[in-house]
């Protein structure tokens, strides 16, 4: 019992996916320029990344070595394909915010990674908890790089007016900020994971 | 005229590493050298060229024919995982030169996210045959630029005294920060 | 159960299996989702509508026609009709000199070619600098809004070309394209009135009431 719950919160904190493992970095830092897309987009990976999980550790011992990797991303793209069609029936506004990096989730480092890493060598159970774990770890990460960068651009947090729009700094908003805000978020967690 | 112009702002006003965030990894993973950066450069270049052409016609003549829509995402990435394989088996015996500058670098083209979000945004833009691959070459030609200039720029980093906290990754990103404001000040002339 | 071997039958069966699983998976979802995906779509464009016309009680998306603007590309235009008589329109305009490329707005203008509402569909310009058109030129203040103007007299510029509308502050390019999906909206509109019937086809499917539809646009002419 223990052991599971060490795998899900290993990708939480001691693997996040993000600021210790790097991975991931497009999605990361193109879809976070406000804390709600990044929310949005953490949970549309980490619905991906569940499934794919679950589904290549079922199917471990059925698919021959060679053809491993393009047998994965069959899996993974056609999950993928099914999130996309989902939220653009359901949810249109957050699916048109998305973009492009929607069906950029199958190229996202992390998802093969786990896969190949994690997935095929461990039970079915196990690779469900790893995704969950991971998926969290990473959609945390995203929504609080888009809270900063909201609350620093426009003076909002999910949209509520915390201080009032003049001050805020409009290039945490735009491309540059992105980099420099993950930069500096990489810096901080590197310096309280050595203390 | 139209073609120069998709050629600026793909390359410098709508740089698909800075401005778009496409191919991060690769921006962070190659870019300690600038020889390897060129070398990087070069292959996404041939491999980006190629890749929308061939998804292009696929889109094109395939999916859109047969009402396929919605298996682009699953189609466009096996072909580029299968083209990526196909190019490397050819080069090797065609121009082992070639092979040697650019081998290493292939195999890490699958999942370097500008490939596909290249050919899926040309699609979704509605661009003509020659209009995407004008859009591809200026695309890869904006990657490798990036990257050359990243890369020099961190060479001279690793001579720099930084707080712990801050070296490697951490500062690299910060200076992309810097990189990707240079390049805002593109923006406006096309 | 043991691993399978990697020989050629089984990495060709395997995959194949895979492969036919995802296809299937694919047209299923897509069946199931096409239908909400066009709800969602025909919702969206009809609260657009509402909120750039008065009130109505046709069905604009029904009764849509293209039209052509002085340079010769086909705008929609959704009539709105109440009790029978024209209370306006709305044209769906777009433009490809935003500055993130394409900005698709509809506009509504009423019987008069007043314009009175208008709200952006597409568009991918900066956040925080272009991305203020949505409220931007409806904002009372200065010469920001366009709401209210008439067209009749000539297209709408941005002071720094002469005009009189307010550029969105460091974002001259967004108000400049932004303008220029009105003046199309309008050149659209009045090129319908103009030549009644003659550049209007059905948009919709080919049953759609073609005479309905010119008559609409007749009454428009009428009112001026």
């Amino acid at each position: 019992m223990n052991n599971k719950v060490k795998i899900l919160t290993n990708g939480i904190l001691r693997e996040n996916p993000i600021f210790v493992l790097l991975l991931g970095m497009c999605p990361t830092l193109g879809t976070t320029s406000s804390a709600i897309n990044g929310l949005g987009m953490g949970l549309a990976t980490t619905f991906v990344l569940i499934c794919t999980n679950t589904v290549i550790s079922a199917l471990k011992n059925l698919i021959p070595d060679q053809v491993r990797i393009p047998a994965y991303i069959v899996v993974i793209a056609t999950f993928v394909t099914v999130l996309q069609m989902c939220m653009e029936a359901y949810v249109p506004a957050l699916y048109a915010s998305l973009g492009i990096f929607i069906p950029l989730i199958v190229v996202n480092c992390i998802i093969l990674g786990r896969a190949e890493a994690f997935a095929a060598k461990n039970s079915v159970f196990s690779s469900t908890l790893d995704g969950i774990g991971i998926g969290l770890g990473f959609t945390l990460a995203l929504t609080l790089l888009g809270g900063i960068r909201e609350l620093l651009g426009t003076g909002k947090l999910f949209n509520l007016t915390l201080m009032p729009e003049e001050y805020g700094a409009l290039i945490f908003v735009l491309a540059p900020g992105a980099f420099i805000a993950l930069g500096y978020l990489i810096a901080l967690v590197n310096k309280i994971r050595k203390v | 005229m139209e073609y120069i112009l998709i050629f600026i702002a793909a390359v410098f006003v709508n740089n698909v590493v800075l401005a778009q965030f496409l191919g991060i990894c690769p921006f962070l993973g190659v870019s300690k050298k600038v020889s390897t950066a060129a070398g990087m450069g070069a292959a996404v270049t041939f491999v980006l060229t190629i890749a929308t052409l061939v998804t292009f016609l696929i889109q094109k003549y395939v999916l859109d024919a047969y009402g396929l829509g919605y298996m682009q995402t699953i189609a466009f990435i096996l072909v580029i995982a299968a083209l990526v394989q196909l190019m490397e088996i050819v080069l090797k015996k065609v121009s082992p030169s070639l092979y040697q500058a650019l081998g290493v670098f292939l195999p890490l083209i699958t999942t370097n996210c500008c490939v596909l979000g290249v050919a899926i945004l040309v699609i979704q833009k509605d661009y003509n045959l020659l209009q995407a691959i004008v859009y591809a070459v200026s695309t890869a030609i904006g990657f490798a630029l990036a990257l050359i200039i990243f890369a020099g720029i961190r060479e001279q980093l690793e001579m720099t005294h930084l707080p712990k906290g801050l070296k490697g990754i951490p500062i690299a990103l910060i200076t992309a920060g810097l990189l990707a404001m240079a390049f805002m000040g593109f923006s406006g002339i096309v | 159960m043991a691993k399978l071997k990697s020989t050629l039958p089984n990495m060709l069966l395997s995959l194949t299996i895979i492969c036919m699983c995802a296809a299937g998976v694919l047209a299923t979802v897509n069946q199931q989702t096409s239908g909400p995906i066009a709800l969602s779509k025909a919702a969206a464009l009809e609260n657009a509508i509402k909120e750039v016309t008065p009130d109505f009680d046709n069905s604009p998306l029904d009764e849509a026609y293209k039209a052509v603007t002085s340079d010769g590309d086909s705008l929609l235009i959704y009539p709105a009709t109440q009790g029978g008589q024209s209370v306006g329109v709305a044209v769906e305009s777009f433009t490809m000199n935003g500055f993130g490329g394409e900005i698709r707005v509809i506009v509504g203008f009423d019987a008069d070619g007043k314009l009175l509402n208008y709200s952006v569909l597409q568009h991918a310009e900066t956040p925080g600098l272009g991305s203020k058109m949505q409220e931007w030129f409806r904002t009372d203040k200065n010469k920001q809004s366009v709401i209210g103007r008439s067209l009749a007299e000539g297209n709408l510029t941005v002071t720094k070309d002469g005009g009189d509308v307010d550029a969105i502050t460091a974002s001259t390019i967004t108000s400049r394209a932004f303008l220029q999906t009105i003046n199309r909206a309008y050149s659209a509109y009045r090129g319908t009135d103009a030549a009644t019937g003659a550049t209007t086809e059905t948009a919709t499917d080919a049953t759609t009431e073609a005479t309905e539809t010119t008559e609409t646009t007749e009454e428009g002419g009428e009112n001026e």
